[in-house]
């Protein structure tokens, strides 16, 4: 094996006195080889990533780049932060000249290096455009081009795949590949479990420590053969995955579209009931990463088994009747149609950018439509407002509680923000506080909690008032995949009784939970059915074989674009 | 209601439990005090003077023991030459020096009026006049008392201070400073309100509850409120206790004033804060307006002083009535007549910035 281009050896780093953000982390990126440094939020990956950039020393352990201290090796280096610092006020061209001056680039070499890696990045034809005019996608490109301009030997990509449409995201890994070919050595950040196993070489972290080290094969062949399909039972599914996860033969199971995967025990039988259909599915890397984390959540939720029965109804719950909104001259979203009936889960499903925030934001209230009506539990949301706001639960993005407030107050001030009486508060809070295990947290900041009971405290205080409707927005991004077991789980048991869930993701595996998905690109509905639909279109329209989620959408994408095409040659 | 309650309960929770607002709460009111109270002297003391003695003779020893002994004079350094003078001015060793010519002691004695220069340092020229104006008068008394029928004759009146009679400028100051530190705090922890849950994420979630938005914006109006009037209340109490400041006036009249220019006050805040997209901004805003709102309040130069258009701006300045109602209350047992006639101009102005905060905090919701 050829010495490698980077190496780490027990690197400590810790911040303050909370625990590591690395401890003992070992690692070492061979060239011509992307390495895959993969694990959640929170677990070290941009703290290691700079430490090898040479931006931060760590505390314990060695670190070398090429053999010599990363800080005397910068020439060698090219990093991509999460956030590249492109100046938006500068064009394309401009922003890599800025750059190539920046390294040091010889005046002489310039135009042919920009002319390879505007070719390279597909970006030639937006060299005059400002670069806070691109798409996230092109923005990424863009930010891979200015860190190749003086061809590196070590290439660092912090979380390159984050909020970037599947489309870019594919291309992104189709250039990294010829850079492997090059001889450059690839180090690629994610939190997305799936590209793990695009990796020649993974690591993975979890809080600080590395779990596994090894090609992501090694992973999934530990739990191969043990990982089954099982379809059949139709409307069920949601019931049939709570029973399997309580019994003990098994480890881990997610939902995927219309059947359920289960991840079984090693020498587990597991009988699956009678009119169902089991078949032996590929492993995946997750469902190794969720092995050694020590399996998923049992299958009953406490929350949702405490949580009232929402009437039976045969009106929509969410509706969205040609819901439009244009910002200025811009059109963020275009005669958005869809109903979803009580008891259902329905995703809307995009790349950052395409509109599917501005759908959901119309629908929970906090933008007026330009045109269109929307309704939330048979309140109209231009004559009801105030109804319809009562009637749903809200989970943002990105943790948006009091961080300043304690765990105790938060919960007070939502139980009286939606109207709850002394006594109703009272039980709520308790309910809340016993099913999700907060009782030691409570006088905790609500800011301090780890990211695990942020989650937990975030659906308590947007459940606490029992409401029919329920809006979650990216709910699970950047989350270990048990955490986002737990949280599916007490989804799904909400559903059971009949809450009605509306969804945003860029996320694939949170589509394959939905009833329904609607796939929103360029502010406009381009399709709209269950995952098993879509999969099944899209794998007609690529003739691909059991494509992923992620394979139809960027199929349905590629159809789209080639009728608009032809459209506008017709036109 | 119980929405209401739970928005105040949580806004009085965000400001003490917020690390940057608690200082906001402790830090300004005292820095200021100190800063106010003892910095910011409008009287000179301990200067120092120098004096080039030409005649040496007993008037101007005199003359010169006199000025030594005033409360306001440290040291009067007796310099040889002109050389000495032009030094001491030009080093700043002395804010003044006084020039007694040769034929002082003669003139005196003569009967004729005599003479003395003084040189100021222009560069100082505030507390120069000043220090001028406490030579002077001491020369005059002096005067005065070898030739009483001189003073006569000349005209001069008999000053009497009404309602500060020994014009001690702390009791002009400690009054003013209460609308000061109440300002200050006012605005500061208002305008950080909104711009803080657009910042953390958490403004979206308030929007998606059945909070009305007037239930967020009174909740948000009652944290500023209690720490403008406790912070105006430990003031009053300081200068009256610490200070020996008298407070003339009645205390029903106090309050609702304040509680009055604290309503104005935050709406401007709020209004600032509703502009913002982040807490820097916020910040940035808040000494924005807190600038101007004390500088053409009347406080730091007279209204009477600014040209003409600038005195028109300042009737838009909520501090400006309030700087009168304190002043007037310690002071003068400003009759309520007299108060209302500040108070009016000042509800006018609260309900204009409250309105305005409001529309802007709708208009900036999406």
């Amino acid at each position: 094996m050829a010495e490698p281009v980077a190496r780490a050896e027990a690197i400590l780093k810790r911040f303050g006195a909370d625990a590591p953000a690395l401890d003992g982390v070992s690692l070492s990126v061979a060239p011509g080889e992307v390495t895959g440094l993969v694990g959640p939020d929170g677990a070290g990956k941009t703290t290691l990533i700079r430490i090898l950039a040479g931006l931060m020393s760590p505390q314990a352990g060695t670190v070398a780049v090429l053999g010599r201290p990363p800080g005397d090796a910068r020439d060698s280096i090219g990093y991509m932060p999460q956030r590249f610092g492109l100046y938006e006020d500068l064009t394309v061209l401009e922003n890599l000249n800025l750059y190539g001056e920046l390294r040091g680039l010889p005046a002489s070499e310039r135009a042919a290096a920009f002319r390879r890696l505007l070719e390279f990045t597909d970006l030639s034809r937006f060299e005059a455009r400002l670069a806070g005019k691109l798409s996230g996608g092109m923005k990424q490109k863009l930010g891979l081009a200015c860190a190749l301009v003086r061809t590196p030997k070590l290439l660092l990509l912090d979380e390159p795949g984050v909020g970037v449409d599947p489309i870019s995201r594919r291309e992104l890994w189709a250039m990294v590949g010829d850079l492997k070919a090059e001889g450059i050595g690839v180090l690629w950040s994610t939190a997305y479990l799936d590209e793990a196993e695009k990796c020649d070489t993974v690591y993975l972290l979890n809080q600080g420590k590395l779990l596994f080290e090894g090609a992501p094969g090694a992973l999934t062949a530990r739990v191969a053969d043990r990982v089954v399909s099982i379809s059949g039972f139709g409307e069920r599914r949601r019931r049939f995955l709570t029973e399997a996860l309580d019994s003990p033969a098994i480890l881990d199971g997610t939902i995927q579209g219309r059947s359920v995967r289960l991840l079984l025990r090693p020498d587990a039988r597991f009988d699956p009931p009678p009119n169902a259909r089991a078949e032996p599915a590929a492993p995946r890397f997750e469902d190794g990463f969720v092995e050694m984390l020590g399996g998923g959540p049992k299958g009953t939720s406490r929350l949702a088994e405490r949580y009232r029965t929402i009437p039976e109804s045969d009106a929509p719950m969410i509706e969205a009747r040609g819901l439009t909104r244009r910002f200025g001259d811009f059109t963020a979203a275009k005669d958005m149609h869809f109903q979803v009936p009580r008891g259902r889960i329905f995703g809307l499903l995009g790349p950052n950018g395409a509109g599917k925030s501005t759908t959901f934001k119309m629908l929970c209230g906090l933008l007026t439509p330009t045109s269109g009506t929307g309704a939330v539990a048979g309140h109209d949301l231009r004559t009801a407002a105030a109804g319809a706001r009562a009637s749903l639960g809200y989970m943002a993005q990105k943790f948006s509680l009091y961080g300043d407030l304690s765990v105790r107050q938060n919960l007070d001030f939502f139980a009286g923000a939606y109207d709850l009486s002394r006594a109703e508060a009272a039980r709520a809070i308790e309910a809340a506080v016993e099913v999700l295990d907060l009782e030691h947290q409570l006088g905790r900041n609500a800011g301090s909690l780890p990211l695990g009971f942020k989650q937990r405290l975030a659906l308590a205080c947007a459940v606490l008032h029992e409401p029919p409707v329920l809006f979650l927005d990216e709910p699970t991004s950047g989350v270990d995949p048990v955490m986002r077991r737990e949280f599916w789980t007490h989804i799904n048991g909400l559903v059971e009784k009949g809450v009605t869930v509306l969804v945003t993701t860029h996320f694939m595996d949170e589509a394959e939970y939905c009833d329904e998905v609607t796939l929103i690109y360029r502010a406009v509905q381009i399709a709209t059915g269950t995952p098993d639909a879509l999969k099944a279109k899209a794998g007609a329209l690529a003739g691909a074989e059991d494509p992923t989620m992620e394979d139809a959408f960027i199929a349905l994408i590629e159809e789209h674009d080639r009728e608009a095409g032809t459209q506008r040659e017709a036109a | 209601m119980r929405r209401l309650r739970a928005m105040i309960v949580k806004e009085i929770w965000a400001v003490l439990r917020d690390p940057k607002s608690r200082i906001v709460l402790v830090l300004p009111p005292l820095l200021q005090l100190f800063i106010f109270a003892f910095a910011t002297t409008l009287d000179v003391r301990n200067a120092e003077v120098a004096v080039l003695d030409r005649s040496g003779g007993a008037h101007a020893v005199e003359l010169i023991q006199r000025i030594e002994g005033s409360p306001n004079v440290a040291h009067v350094r007796r310099l040889g030459s002109e050389a000495a003078l032009a030094e001491a001015i030009d080093g700043q060793t002395a804010l003044a020096a006084l020039v007694i010519p040769e034929g002082f002691d003669r003139d005196v004695a003569a009967g004729r009026p005599a003479t003395a220069g003084v040189v100021l340092d222009g560069r100082r020229s505030n507390a120069a006049q000043i220090l001028a104006g406490y030579l002077q008068q001491i020369a005059v008394g002096y005067g005065a008392e070898l030739k009483p029928q001189a003073l006569a004759a000349a005209g001069a009146s008999q000053v009497t201070n009404w309602y500060n009679p020994d014009l001690d400028y702390i009791w002009f100051t400690l009054p003013s400073l209460i609308a000061i530190i109440v300002s200050v705090a006012g605005l500061a922890i208002t305008s950080q309100t909104v711009a803080r849950e657009r910042e953390l994420g958490t403004f979206d979630q308030l929007m998606v509850s059945p909070l009305r938005v007037h239930e967020i914006l009174l909740g948000k109006v009652v944290p500023p409120l209690l720490v403008g009037t406790l912070n105006g209340t430990i003031y009053m109490i300081a200068a009256r206790l610490v200070f020996g400041v008298p407070f003339t006036g009645s205390l029903f009249l106090f309050y609702p004033a304040l509680f009055v220019y604290m309503l104005a006050l935050i709406g401007v805040g709020m209004l600032v804060s509703a502009a913002s997209q982040t807490q820097q901004q916020a910040f940035l805003g808040s000494f924005l307006a807190t600038t101007p709102l004390i500088l053409l309040s009347g406080y730091a130069s007279p209204i009477d002083n600014m040209p003409g258009w600038l005195q028109v701006v300042t009737y838009a300045d909520p501090a400006r009535y309030f700087l009168v109602i304190v002043q007037g209350l310690f002071l003068k047992a400003m009759p309520a007549s007299a108060v209302f006639g500040q108070l009016w101009p000042l509800a006018l102005i609260a309900c204009v910035t409250l309105t305005a905060a409001a529309w802007l905090f709708r208009a900036r919701m999406e």
